[in-house]
């Protein structure tokens, strides 16, 4: 079961391509050969430059949805949508688009006479709740011990019953579920990375709870992954390495300060929202409780991560020190509907258009680079091959190489 | 699923089954994905602190090891020097003075320290600063899917006391009188894990922190409520620690899984084996505080 079978996902459709989950596995699928086709839906224009992916803008409600998965035969459905932050969607609205939605994407996928054949859904950690009885770390085979509590978490289960039936009642269907940790570095404000961005990380006096990380590089690689093999059921994706706050506040360079009360934060919060600041019930859960993941069960199916929460949390620290430099920079990407069909139909295009690098991923071949100037030739030369075995950037290569070339002169 | 019944995940991990070739196999490769180490991490997936623990080891636990109880230990080569192993020791006293000393013993008298993991009961961990604490010292949470991870999983060493509150309340008149080990939940963590059973038996710890009585302030509404009357400082009793010999991790693989009276049996067994040696050593020893 756990042995990961390629499977014949060769059309492929992306629910919520505006998001910057659903943009970068756009932008993560196109160069692979063997997806034909890749098709993004959404609400509202996308905010990635995509090179193959046809964008459909679709209404709330999805109605032309069993039509264009009808006319475009896509056989694997993978649906980004989930709101698993209060700060993504206003209360209310977040359980629509969760709980509704989900139910009218999974009614598109299983018509009688559709050609979707799997369903990857990107779920929550959220899941799994938070409570002083849980094991230190989730199983997939874990079952939370109460009944679902808050607003995301009883979302994600119901979401996720729903999902389930969509494999359940269909012979020959999978249903891929991700329970992702929380995500960092996302390009999305959630409100565990603004807990973070504030001057001092906010603690409950008398807690140091464990937290865990995925890294928004590692959550596009296992929704590609599972879109690409054949993983049915549920899986942890979260990095590995379970931290303290203290120990993430350490590495954020910044004071936990025990500003919550141990009894009654719930209460306290309440007061902060009432101020304006909405303060999740969530995070103050995981500010006292804590979770940890167990995440081996994608790792055995062949996914190998690339970060660690630790190295997340790095991540995340290098850029919130350099967004003040950055938020001056070039400006953002723009879906002009008209130059895009001109890029895809036009016989007139002779080479198409490379799509440029985005977001914080350029930043991390300077990091690199920064980083490579004061290694020995050994090791630069080690970080050379490493590098051409694995993303090869051609900027990254040509200055490992000049740096080689200099460290070899004076002899 | 989760909503039709809330205990259902529960049961579904206590109720043991056989497991078959393919979960075996499986076990084994999930087992292989544990996460790498990183060194720059002074902090474990468990929460526990290497900084903490060692500035404790070098001060608190150096003087109270050495100058207060004085402790003797016995049988450190049962102690298995790789591979999960279940510690089962008795319990008593209002301080945990005696899983800190199992704990540096381990460390102190091998020549390859290994670290202990302290089950602790589980609500502990939703008390404010104590269940920090108790997390950064290494104590963890006595789920059973806690247990399985460190034993079989990690291949680390697991501290029980399967006497659990009850022990802790037990008054100076009732000492080394071992109290009922409950459903021997703990054995079922050792088989699953196929981990040795390694039963301690500690003498001194009993003494530590004398319960002489209790008062009953709030009348008959809690058992909480009673406060004990206890010594303020723990008293410099002198403590011997004798590590008995494995349970035989053969005879545990035989054991029938579905049956909570041959789990239950072999808990008495350990408790008798316990008891045995706790009062053998309570009488050899010359004074409760020499």
């Amino acid at each position: 079961m756990v042995d990961p079978r390629p499977t014949t996902s060769r059309r492929v459709l992306i629910t919520g391509i505006s998001s910057p989950v659903g943009g970068q596995l756009a932008q993560r699928l196109e160069p692979d050969p063997q997806v034909e086709t890749i098709i993004g839906v959404d609400t509202s224009d996308p905010q990635h430059q995509l090179e193959r992916t046809e964008f459909v803008r679709v209404d709330a409600e999805r109605v032309q949805l069993r039509r264009i998965l009808s006319a475009a035969a896509i056989d694997t459905v993978v649906d980004t949508r989930l709101v698993c932050d209060p700060f993504g969607a206003g209360g209310r609205s977040a359980t629509k688009i969760n709980v509704a939605g989900t139910a009218e994407v999974v009614a598109a996928c299983a018509e009688s006479g559709s050609t979707v054949r799997k369903l990857v859904f990107k779920s929550s950690a959220h899941w799994y709740g938070f409570s002083s009885d849980d094991p230190a770390f989730f199983s997939e085979a874990t079952t939370p011990r109460r009944a679902p509590g808050s607003g995301i978490e009883g979302d994600a289960v119901r979401a996720e019953e729903i999902v389930r039936q969509f494999a359940v009642r269909g012979s020959g269907r999978m249903a891929t579920m991700l329970r992702l940790a929380d995500v960092l570095c996302g390009g999305e404000r959630t409100s565990h990375t603004t807990l973070f961005s504030l001057p001092v990380v906010p603690a409950i006096l008398g807690f140091d709870p464990r937290w865990q990380f995925i890294h928004q590089h590692d959550v596009v690689g296992a929704l590609a992954h599972a879109t690409l093999h054949a993983l049915p059921g549920s899986y942890n994706a979260a990095a590995d390495g379970v931290l303290v706050l203290s120990e993430i506040a350490s590495l954020l360079g910044k004071p936990a300060l025990p500003l919550l009360p141990p009894f009654g934060a719930g209460f306290a919060a309440d007061q902060l929202r009432r101020v304006g600041l909405p303060v999740p019930v969530d995070l103050v859960r995981q500010l006292r409780f804590g979770r940890g993941l167990d995440n081996r069960r994608l790792k055995a199916a062949g996914y190998v991560y690339r970060y660690t929460s630790r190295e997340a949390v790095l991540k995340l620290r290098a850029q919130q020190r350099l967004r003040p430099l950055l938020e001056s920079g070039s400006g953002a990407y723009r879906y002009e509907p008209e130059v895009e069909a001109f890029l895809r139909r036009s016989p007139s295009v002779q080479a198409p258009a490379r799509p440029l690098p985005t977001g914080f991923d350029d930043l991390a071949a300077d990091e690199l680079i920064g980083i490579a100037s004061s290694l020995e030739p050994s090791a630069l030369a080690e970080l050379r091959r490493h590098e051409a075995a694995t993303r090869s950037r051609r900027e990254v290569l040509v200055a490992l190489d000049g740096m080689l070339q200099r460290a070899q002169k004076p002899q | 699923m989760a909503d039709s019944d809330p205990d259902e995940g529960r049961t579904l991990e206590l109720v043991p089954t056989a497991p078959t070739r393919e979960d075996r196999a499986l076990a084994e490769q999930l087992r292989e994905q544990l996460p790498g180490l990183e060194p720059e991490r002074r902090t474990t997936d468990w929460g526990r602190s290497e900084r903490l623990e060692g500035l404790l080891d070098r001060t608190l636990y150096e003087f109270l090891y050495h100058y207060w109880f004085r402790v003797d230990v016995e049988g450190i080569e049962n102690v298995p020097s790789d591979g999960g192993a279940l510690l089962v020791a008795n319990r008593a006293g209002a301080l945990p003075a005696d899983s800190l000393m199992i704990a540096r013993a381990v460390r102190e008298e091998r020549a390859d320290p290994r670290p202990v993991h302290v089950a602790t009961t589980q609500h502990r961990s939703g008390v404010p600063a104590l269940g920090a604490l108790v997390m950064k010292l290494g104590g963890v949470p006595a789920h059973p899917a806690n247990l399985h991870r460190l034993l079989f999983d990690e291949d680390q060493l697991v501290l029980v006391f399967p006497e659990g509150a009850a022990g802790a309340r037990k008054s100076i008149a009732e000492r080394y009188r071992l109290r009922d080990f409950g459903d021997g939940e703990f054995v079922l963590s050792a088989v699953r894990a196929r981990a040795p059973i390694i039963p301690v038996a500690v003498v001194g710890g009993e003494e530590v922190v004398p319960i002489l009585g209790r008062v009953g302030l709030l009348g008959p509404l809690t058992s909480f409520a009673r406060v004990p009357i206890a010594s303020p400082l723990p008293l410099p009793a002198k403590f011997k620690i004798r590590f008995l010999e494995p349970v035989a991790s053969a005879s545990l693989a035989d054991l029938p899984w579905e049956d909570p009276g041959a789990v239950r049996a072999l808990a008495g067994d350990i408790r008798a084996l316990i008891q045995e040696n706790l009062l053998e050593m309570v009488a050899q020893r010359s004074s409760t505080w020499l």
